[in-house]
């Protein structure tokens, strides 16, 4: 309620819970007004305002909603897969993350032929979340223009390379940069530079991984403006003391002041080893963001499973090619790696949740409205 | 005056807290009848607010019929600047209690013209039917609200230049940075607060010792203006044993005899009773 309005906006006030704010879980209640966090002295000197419902918590925390910034799909549904209905998909599995507490998502496509991105990107939208799914952020390109070395499980004929000046090569690959929030490419790449400063230029996040770079390589491309490592030790050089590699961003001396690089870690405890993601949190603890990198088995029931070309088994969460032990992707569920990852880094449940919301925010420059419970941001919120 | 004297400051805030809180239920306020209470900012309140919070959170009181005045504001501070005295009331009362927005009112420090804004304070105040009971603290400098030393006794609502003390005083809250603290407020005025129905003063620490002794055992006089409450027909001061380290031996036994008489004012009332 509030005094001499025309359009009636409900106020809600949740009371009895722990509310993630600057950094500490604190004993406050949250009020909410059209979609936004309100502050509610405002509400009451301004406006003479009051709520119009109270919801007891009981207790529970209330955390920022959750961004998975590499998400490749879920559910049966693959984000790749050039269907003609690909936003009915993508809704499918926003609706679904909803439950792990996701409330923003950038759907990620892998490697792919120019014809596919030139028929699944218009169909992806950035748009708002709410009740009924999480938000789409924009797209997540990761490849083609990636390092054949380290191509994990990316169709190598797809792999590319920067031939003409550049952004010619992406907008022929990719047909469009509309509805993209960021694109992972291999910065040793001849001619990636410009790419960088180009894609930043227009607001995409630029991040480095499957790439085989050296620090040097990797530091320039931070200098032109990459911002992001892709899920970090996999799909890249392993850290050696002399020439650290990508690695080695987390404690690089080269990084802008004023900047920060953040780095991707999929905490699902099989893809990277516990005390590894120890010495990077360690190393680099406000940099560290939670993805999962799910691929389409996430969600689905243990067994085996045909996605697309390839059979897969669920064991527990392990997602195995199936008939043997080589791991086809991750599967575990963003709330779990919030809680994997709290356990196995020691670390306070605020820098586990921020790991999840505030971090991605701040990576995708949207801080301001989302990945944190401050007055005036948007209000997805898990209990 | 009643002397009321406890042992250490949470006695003392709860007492007080007790005294309000057996206030509003005599009082019965309701719809047409709104108890209108005076009410102060600082460090001295806060343990007598947290009692009241619990009170209310226990159902003793409501504060839905109850109106309130604050004492004073900063001028030129924002509003929502966390050591504003609007921010002070909203964290420490308002937002834990059920009293409506419009019926508090605190003194506009940002207004375009702070002479009519305190004219009005006082309008609002007339117009509220008067102050049933104004609670207030007292400075080192024995000042009450921001009635420096040698403001009138029978000064209005206006706006002040906080003294030195006053100011040092203050920058406790602000970090300790001087040149942060603001240098003039709006207040109530002596004679605003001596029209009040009854007035009640809470005074603990060693450090408000001397100016205790000065409002009570030394005559009325506007240096110390807190003992212009000498001349009001209804006032209480509540204090700790650490305040009253500087009154005589004779004026602390007289009182203490008097407790198990003043006590009786905090006993729950028969209505309370009879709920719990």
């Amino acid at each position: 309620w509030r005094r001499g309005q025309e359009r009636y906006s409900p106020v809600t006030q949740f009371t009895q819970c722990r509310v993630l704010r600057e950094h500490r879980l604190q004993r406050e209640d949250l009020w909410v007004r059209d979609g936004r966090i309100l502050d509610p002295e405002k509400l009451f000197f301004d406006e003479q305002g009051y709520a119009d419902q109270r919801v007891d918590c009981e207790g529970s925390i209330i955390a920022p909603g959750f961004i998975d910034v590499q998400i490749n799909g879920g559910y049966g549904v693959d984000f790749s897969q050039p269907s003609e209905d690909v936003s009915s998909g993508v809704s499918f599995v926003s609706q679904k993350i909803l439950q792990h507490g996701v409330t923003s998502f950038c759907p990620t496509l892998v490697t792919s032929p120019p014809g596919v991105y030139h028929k699944v990107l218009p169909q992806v939208k950035v748009h708002d979340g709410g009740a009924q799914g999480a938000g789409v952020l924009g797209v997540h390109l990761e490849g083609p223009f990636i390092s054949a070395e380290k191509k994990g499980a990316h169709p190598e004929r797809f792999l590319r390379t920067f031939q003409s000046g550049g952004i010619e090569d992406l907008m022929e690959a990719y047909g469009s940069l509309d509805n993209v929030a960021m694109v992972t490419l291999a910065p040793e790449l001849a001619g990636s530079q410009s790419v960088v400063r180009e894609l930043c230029r227009r607001g995409v996040t630029v991040s480095l991984g499957h790439s085989v770079a050296n620090l040097s390589q990797a530091e320039e491309a931070v200098l032109h403006g990459a911002s992001f490592i892709t899920h970090l030790f996999n799909a890249m050089l392993p850290f050696h003391h002399r020439d650290p590699g990508i690695v080695g961003l987390l404690t690089s001396d080269q990084v802008p002041a004023g900047r920060t690089v953040y780095y991707g870690m999929i905490a699902d405890g099989i893809h990277t080893n516990p005390a590894a993601l120890r010495i990077a949190h360690r190393a680099h603890p406000s940099g560290l963001v939670l993805v999962t990198d799910a691929i389409a088995a996430m969600g689905l029931p243990p067994g085996r499973h045909t996605l697309g070309q390839q059979v897969i088994e669920i064991q527990g969460l392990h997602a195995y090619v199936a008939g043997t032990k080589t791991l086809s992707g991750s599967i575990a569920p963003m709330d779990m790696c919030v809680r994997h990852f709290k356990h196995a880094a020691g670390c306070s449940l605020e820098e586990a949740l921020e790991a999840a919301s505030l971090h991605p925010a701040q990576l995708l420059g949207l801080a301001e409205r989302k990945g944190t419970l401050d007055f005036g941001s948007d209000a997805g919120q898990d209990a | 005056m009643k002397l009321i004297i406890l042992n250490d400051y949470d006695q003392a805030s709860e007492w007080a807290a007790k005294y309000i809180r057996n206030k509003i239920l005599l009082f019965r306020p309701g719809p047409d009848r709104y108890l209108t209470l005076g009410l102060p900012t600082g460090s001295t309140p806060m343990g007598c607010y947290k009692k009241l919070i619990e009170y209310y959170k226990m159902g003793q009181i409501s504060f839905q019929y109850v109106k309130t005045f604050n004492m004073d504001e900063y001028v030129g501070l924002p509003r929502d600047h966390p050591e504003s005295y609007h921010s002070f009331m909203w964290n420490h009362l308002f937002k834990h209690i059920d009293i409506k927005a419009e019926n508090t009112h605190i003194l506009d420090g940002n207004a375009a013209d702070l002479q009519v804004e305190c004219a009005a304070f006082e309008e609002k105040i007339t117009a509220a039917g008067g102050i049933e009971l104004f609670v207030g603290g007292i400075g080192p400098d024995g000042h009450i609200a921001f009635n420096e030393p040698g403001s009138s006794l029978v000064s209005r609502t206006r706006v002040k230049t906080l003294a030195k003390d006053t100011i040092m005083a203050n920058a406790r809250f602000f970090n300790g940075d001087l040149s942060k603290v603001p240098t003039m407020s709006l207040t109530v005025g002596v004679g605003t607060v001596m029209e009040a129905k009854e007035v009640m003063i809470i005074i603990t620490g060693a450090h408000k010792a001397f100016a205790l002794y000065k409002a009570i055992e030394e005559g009325v006089n506007h240096m110390w203006t807190v003992s212009a409450f000498q001349q009001h027909p209804q006032t209480v001061f509540v204090c700790d044993e650490d305040a009253t380290l500087e009154l005589r031996v004779k004026t602390v036994k007289y009182f203490k005899g008097m407790m198990h008489v003043h006590n009786k004012l905090v006993e729950p009332p028969p209505s309370l009773s009879k709920k719990n």
